[in-house]
């Protein structure tokens, strides 16, 4: 009794599966043909996300999440597949087609996290929720990795529950999900195995269904404050001479605002008419922005992104640093190089936690450098030179230089590498940004109100 | 304390021991064993063991542990059904819970459990969570109709349940909206009627635009995307629209900028291209699609996926952001490639030289096919921009002279290709370029390289022993070399006859004699016959004038970019792909962009025209057969393949993406050469070589064996060329199928004085890619005789769009000249025998197919009854599908399935005693309806 029904959906599987492989060699995806043939009712079931498979980067999936039925692990076959096919584990591409499924992934924080869909979604949609999802865990948990997740099972599995029901994001606001679910303390535990509550919160989160679902009620601060971070990203490519190839600016605000009630924010800036694009955390009233150029806001509690911002190439983009470097590969087996940094437009300000990266060609086997400040790192499996450089001091520049080894016989390279350098620069916005005024509406406390500026490099390359 | 101590185990056995712990009477240790049974759920391990131990916690005041069970509910509840009839009873009373929370949570997981025996008891609870007081609860019942509809459609209408969730289109608070308009539309695409649920008016979008501001994040893209399905009534709605959703694209959420970017571009569609309004959302439009380039590599990745359909439909958008596109050397790959495409598409005049010089910085990079691809971008470039030819040409070779072995091959490749487009001038690098002959082990550099060397034999001194080097291994090259090798030595033969005679010969007899490939060996036989035949004739054939390439066809096809352009932001635009072509099981819901009252035509037309232009004309296909296999033949399949596209465009959707998706031409690559190389070696069998065939004999013994072909119809022959005209020659004909296959039934007069022979026959490229599937046999005509003979035809040869699409120019030659006439071929020769649609299949494709693609026309006079026609049809391959009587009507459904795979439907309303009958076609390709509805009027009169 109880194996006959099963019999003729083992028969359409295995015609299935002659037909899979039949038309493998051909190299058509075999779900064409298979559409007629299969004719289970709730096959063609159209929601987002079904399910969710974490998978470290020696490829062990250490954990899946179904939200509806169980899709069996082989289906990460397929992206392990595109796993080996990559170089690294950058290049394995974000969205794959299996015979029917579609797999769309993030890489981070060393870990693969894989969402499986069945049908037509927009990617965007899943990609920015697994961001959604790791920007969660790294707020519960202030990391996210293999072990972290491990030891927060169960909260984790909360938390992925309340993230998604049927596919569709139910709860992502990070303040939402902590009335929701406590974050794990230390205190916390021990103080839930002795009374024995949990960490699940037992009432509805206020907020959510609010105007402000951003902003839970009832917030209570003895000491009223908030705090503006405006960080300048710069992302340059320069070219050998010196010649910027292409530079603009990402910049963003982060803000911790602790104050107490419903306040209601206005930012306004020295210079707005300089951003080429703009976006906004929710709480900006956009018409308001388009219109006066202000930023009027009811912040959420605690930390957020106001804003983010792009300027382009147009507004002429400052290059703090510069490179003075010579990369010479003789045909005889060795090479020389030597390398300079200084400071260049940065409005007297110092450039700070000075790093230099480049990765040597392949052939490369060793480097003997002598470095003026800071020490360097040359890695020989990656082939990748680190030199810590820490300060630059305008008046006694740091220099890198020495001989590189190559292996006995190569060919010396064809090309120069690329430097990629970082840095910060406090106490100042590269694009020259200012914040003019910061008002409070809506209560009647008086804040403590503060704006710090950092400029720091982004993706900032430099090819020799 | 971690939740990693969950995984301890004992000796004992997990089970066992977890069994215990769950039915142990504290609380605290209750708790903690459903703890460990999820943690061991989340990893994967097998528990469902378990299910009525835990199901019994479930129960209990404390939250956590019932939200635990719940989850363990539902991860286990179909594999145990009987089991989870018992949690039943909690769940519905836990949906009357005073706490809100508890109240979501059981509608919300009783949704989750796909139990048929559930759902019975889920309506009630599910009916009062809609209309809760609480919008949190609201809410979550609007997302459990949708779950409840997959399990059970009919339960969800019969239960009225779409209506409550039209009514949450009202509600006051927007995220009830927004999860409601969710709901809506995954049951909308998942219902198999593809009938709207949700009536697109101004209220409803007016209410759907005020949601749009206050939603989530989610649920904006959620209503983003059912605007996107909705056309404006006109222009000013469109406007209003517009300017209500442009602030999205200010948005963090990369999902939700897209999205406003795909109902943009679809309704800027509806607009004056030059109107004010245009231009300034152009303008801002470039911005945010700039911003999600610097997201993290996955969102860049789509979105350039994205913008590179966006700047193929309107270039202006991002034509000043170019520097955006240019690679970091630490961009994975996947955006690395994607960002070279852009770049390639961006280029002009005014960039290229920034443009060059990138590409020459990629090309010295280390990853394989990054380089490689670089080099083609640079040959991509020469063929794009005119001005920048010389200086592309200058950097390849500045390339070659790296010797880098897989730039070099690579290099060979693309100076091919802009030999092929600008001939006669850069040539002075041949020497250059022969100095890596040996180097080449790539087919293509190899086959290039050959082509090089034949195209411009006189200006080689030695290109006789160039070429005789790669003769020695000539059994060992791979076919494309073999076939390039063997063109380019008749080609030096043909330039230099004096010395190279030996080699020629050494070449034919190692195409004809020793290679087993067919198309190597028509090949040879027919440069060997046209050698020894008529060399002036060889010359002329071998060393005409090629079509140029142009850049164009890297393109998408129109049509295609159009309905993309409606897909954008989805996985289709990822693919470039339509969403029929991959979805499993999307019913084909085809999207087209809106246009403009009154340009529809207009614009059909245009784009018809489009690609019909890239196809060379018919004089110069002969020589494109014989000397081409690089690119050219690429480009001509490609081409034959655009052409296909307009009369098949809709009908490869009708059976749910079966059928191969529409070609897209690639000059540069030789995707397409295998098939297309033995088209046209069928093409030379079929005309030049007479190849005593027995084709037309067998199929005349079966004709005769054949009962059901009997009774086709076969129109009255016509005159096609009459003598005055054909010096002479009267020709006269008609069409019939027999035995699945088309013939061309020929009567030739000869009203001469003299005798005729030498018969040939070729077909231009029409509707249906009919090509004759055998030689002309026709023997000496006396004067004053006639005869009669009846040609197969297939239809695999090449496809071009005719005006009337029946139309078929035909050319005829013999001793005395060649004759050029046009004929209409009756339609129905090209319904196929198997074209008998299941009902069911008949149902569905019906109401896919947009009521826009119906015709309705009225048959006079019929004297027939049903049946008869029915009848009468199913003779020529119309077969009827379903019979109805309806309120004194008799309904006929009939299919049929052209030669291209293209399925019309017809209806028919016959009423007894009235001689007019409805004929009401439907079908993807509307241009068929008239030639069916004519084909229909003749066989019910005859």
């Amino acid at each position: 009794m109880s194996g006959k029904p099963d019999q003729p959906k083992h028969h359409l599987m295995h015609v299935h599966l002659i037909i899979k492989e039949y038309f493998l060699h051909l190299s058509v995806s075999p779900e064409r043909i298979s559409f007629s043939i299969r004719g289970c009712p709730y096959e063609n079931s159209l929601d987002m996300i079904h399910s969710l498979f974490v998978i470290n980067s020696s490829g062990d999936v250490f954990m899946e999440k179904h939200w509806k039925a169980v899709i069996p692990r082989s289906v990460c076959d397929y992206f392990f597949e595109a796993q080996n096919k990559a170089s690294s584990m950058d290049d394995v591409p974000p969205v794959i087609e299996t015979p029917h499924h579609y797999l769309i992934s993030i890489y981070r924080c060393n870990i693969f996290f894989v969402a499986v869909c069945k049908s037509e979604v927009p990617p965007l949609f899943v990609i920015e929720f697994l961001h959604r999802v790791v920007d969660t865990f790294r707020d519960y948990f202030n990391d996210c990795s293999e072990t972290i997740i491990k030891e927060n099972y169960v909260v984790v599995y909360e938390l992925l529950d309340e993230m998604l029901d049927n596919g569709f994001p139910l709860a992502t606001e990070s303040n939402i999900l902590k009335e929701l679910i406590k974050p794990p303390n230390i205190l916390r535990t021990v103080v839930n195995s002795v009374t024995g509550k949990s960490n699940v919160s037992e009432t509805l989160p206020t907020g959510q269904l609010s105007n402000v679902p951003w902003r839970r009620s009832g917030v209570k601060y003895t000491n009223n404050e908030a705090y503006f971070d405006v960080i300048e990203e710069v992302d340059a490519i320069i070219d050998t001479s010196g010649g910027m190839v292409s530079a603009e600016i990402h910049g963003y605000i982060d803000c911790v605002v602790k104050l107490t009630g419903m306040p209601d924010l206005t930012m306004s800036f020295m210079n707005p008419r300089m951003f080429d694009d703009t976006s906004f955390h929710p709480c900006v009233r956009f018409k308001r922005w388009e219109a006066e150029k202000i930023l009027s806001f009811i912040p959420p509690d605690g930390s957020f992104r106001l804003m983010s911002y792009l300027i382009g190439s147009q507004n002429a983009v400052a290059i703090p640093v510069y490179a003075r470097h010579n990369l010479y590969f003789s045909p005889a087996g060795h090479g020389k190089l030597d390398l300079t940094l200084g400071p260049k437009q940065t409005m007297g300000r110092q450039l700070e936690n000075v790093k230099v990266e480049i990765p040597m060609p392949k052939v490369v086997l060793n480097c003997t450098l002598t470095s003026s400040q800071g020490k360097y790192a040359f890695d020989p499996v990656s082939k990748v030179l680190n030199w810590d450089v820490g300060k630059i001091d305008p008046q006694k520049l740091p220099n890198i230089r020495g001989t590189i080894n190559i292996q006995n016989g190569a060919t010396a390279p064809e090309s120069n590498p690329t430097l990629n350098v970082s840095f910060t620069i406090t106490q100042m916005a590269v694009s020259g940004l200012k914040v003019s005024r910061l008002d409070l509406y809506g209560e009647k406390y008086k804040p403590f109100k503060g704006v710090k500026y950092i400029t720091k490099a982004g993706r900032f390359q430099i090819r020799m | 304390m971690t939740d990693s101590k969950y995984f301890t185990t004992t000796k004992k056995g997990e089970i066992f021991e977890l069994k215990s712990e769950l039915n142990s009477d504290k609380k605290e240790k209750k708790r903690e064993a459903v703890k460990k049974v999820i943690a061991s759920m989340t990893v994967g391990k097998d528990v469902s063991a378990l299910f009525p131990d835990v199901a019994n916690c479930m129960q209990t005041d404390n939250l956590e542990l019932k939200k635990l069970v719940y989850l363990y509910l539902m991860n286990y509840a179909k594999s145990q059904p009987d089991m989870a009839i018992m949690a039943v009873n909690t769940f519905v009373k836990d949906c009357e819970d005073p706490n809100p929370l508890i109240r979501a949570l059981a509608v919300r997981t009783m949704g989750c459990i796909r139990v048929d025996k559930i759902t019975e008891y889920l309506c009630e609870p599910l009916r009062k969570c809609l209309k809760d007081d609480d919008p949190y609860v609201r809410k979550t019942a609007a997302v459990s109709v949708a779950k409840l509809h997959d399990i059970n459609a009919a339960l969800v209408e019969e239960q009225g349940f779409l209506d409550s969730l039209k009514d949450l289109l009202s509600d006051s608070n927007p995220m009830v909206v927004a999860n409601a308009v969710a709901a809506l539309s995954e049951i909308n695409e998942a219902s198999a009627t593809g009938r709207p649920l949700i009536e697109m008016n101004a209220p409803t979008i007016n209410k759907l635009l005020t949601a749009l501001n206050e939603c989530t994040e989610w649920g904006q893209v959620f209503i983003l995307d059912s605007l996107s399905n909705y056309t404006p009534k006109d222009e000013r709605e469109a406007q209003s629209i517009c300017e209500r959703i442009t602030p999205r694209l200010a948005h963090a959420n990369a999902a939700v900028v897209l999205s406003a970017v795909k109902v943009l571009m679809k309704y800027m569609e509806m607009m004056g291209q030059d109107a004010e309004f245009v231009v300034s959302l152009s303008k801002k439009l470039a911005p945010p699609l700039v911003t999600l380039l610097s997201s993290e590599p996955e969102v860049q990745y789509v979105a350039l996926r994205n913008i590179n359909l966006i700047i193929q439909k309107r270039p202006d958008i991002l034509k000043h952001e170019m520097k955006v596109f240019f690679v970091k050397y630490n961009d994975p790959i996947y955006v690395k490639l994607e960002k070279l495409d852009i770049m390639i598409r961006l280029a002009s005049q005014n960039n290229i030289a920034q443009v060059l010089s990138e590409l020459k910085e990629y090309a010295t990079e280390v990853d394989v096919d990054f380089v490689r691809k670089s080099v083609r971008a640079i040959g991509r470039c020469a063929i794009k921009v005119e001005q920048s030819a010389e200086r592309c040409v200058s950097t390849l070779l500045d390339l070659i002279q790296t010797k880098v072995n897989y730039v070099v091959q690579e290099a060979i490749v693309v100076i091919k290709d802009i030999f092929r487009k600008y001939p006669n001038k850069y040539e002075s690098i041949i020497a250059t370029l022969c100095e890596n002959l040996d180097t080449l082990d790539e087919p293509e550099a190899r086959a290039s390289m050959i082509w090089i060397i034949g195209e411009y034999a006189e200006r080689i001194d030695n290109a006789d022993e160039l070429l005789e080097s790669f003769l020695d291994s000539f059994q060992d090259e791979n076919t494309q070399v073999q076939l390039q090798l063997l063109t380019a030595i008749v080609k030096l033969f043909l330039k230099r006859p004096t010395d190279t005679q030996e080699l020629v010969q050494q070449v034919l007899s190692l195409a004809t004699q020793d290679s087993d490939n067919p198309d190597l060996r028509d090949r040879g036989f027919i440069y060997w016959r046209l050698l020894s035949t008529d060399p002036a004739a060889a010359k002329e054939v071998v060393l005409a004038e090629k079509p140029l390439i142009s850049e164009e066809t890297d393109l998408i096809e129109p049509t295609l970019l159009d309905e993309l352009i409606c897909h954008i932001a989805s996985l289709a635009s990822v693919y470039h792909k339509p969403p029929t072509a991959f979805v499993e099981g999307t019913g084909g819901l085809k999207r087209a962009l809106p246009s403009r009252s009154g340009e529809e035509d207009a614009s059909v037309m245009a784009t018809g025209g489009a690609s019909a232009s890239v196809i060379p004309e018919p004089g110069s296909l002969i020589g494109d057969l014989l000397s081409m296999d690089i690119g050219g033949g690429g480009s001509t399949a490609g081409a034959g393949g655009t052409g296909n596209v307009d009369i098949l465009g809709g009908g490869l959707d009708i059976l749910g993406g079966t059928a191969p998706s529409a070609p897209v031409s690639e000059p540069l690559r030789y995707d397409s050469e295998e098939s297309n190389s033995t088209d046209k070696s069928n093409a030379i069998r079929n005309t030049v070589i007479r190849l005593q065939s027995t084709n037309s004999l067998l199929g005349d013994i079966f004709g005769l064996s054949g009962t059901s072909s009997t009774t086709f119809h076969i129109p009255p022959k016509q005159v096609w060329l009459p003598a005055p005209k054909g010096k002479g020659m009267e020709i006269s004909g008609t069409f019939s199928r027999k035995n699945g296959q088309i013939h061309m039934v020929l009567t030739f007069s000869n009203k001469a004085m003299q005798p005729m022979n030498q018969f040939a026959v070729q077909l231009n490229k029409n509707s249906f890619g009919l090509i004759p599937a055998q030689a002309l046999n026709v023997p000496n005509i006396p004067p004053n005789q006639s005869l009669d003979i009846s040609l197969p035809l297939n239809t695999n040869g090449p496809v071009q769009k005719m005006e009337p699409l029946t139309n078929l120019q035909v050319a005829i030659k013999n001793n005395i000249d060649v004759f050029y006439f046009a004929c209409v071929m009756p339609i129905h020769v090209f319904f196929t025998e198997d074209g008998n649609m299941e009902k069911k299949v008949f149902l569905a494709t019906w109401k896919d197919i947009p009521s826009a693609n119906e015709v309705q026309f009225t048959l006079e006079n019929i004297e027939c009854n049903a049946d008869g026609v029915s009848t009468k049809m199913n003779q020529n391959n119309v077969f009827t599908v379903a019979k109805r009587h309806l309120e004194g009507q008799d309904m006929v459904y009939q299919s049929m399935k052209f030669t291209n795979d293209v399925w019309a439907l017809a209806e028919l309303k016959i009423q007894p005693g009235n001689p007019s009958v409805t004929l009401a076609i439907k079908s993807r390709a509307l241009d068929v309806c008239h030639s069916i509805f004519a084909i229909y009027d003749t066989i019910l009169h005859n």
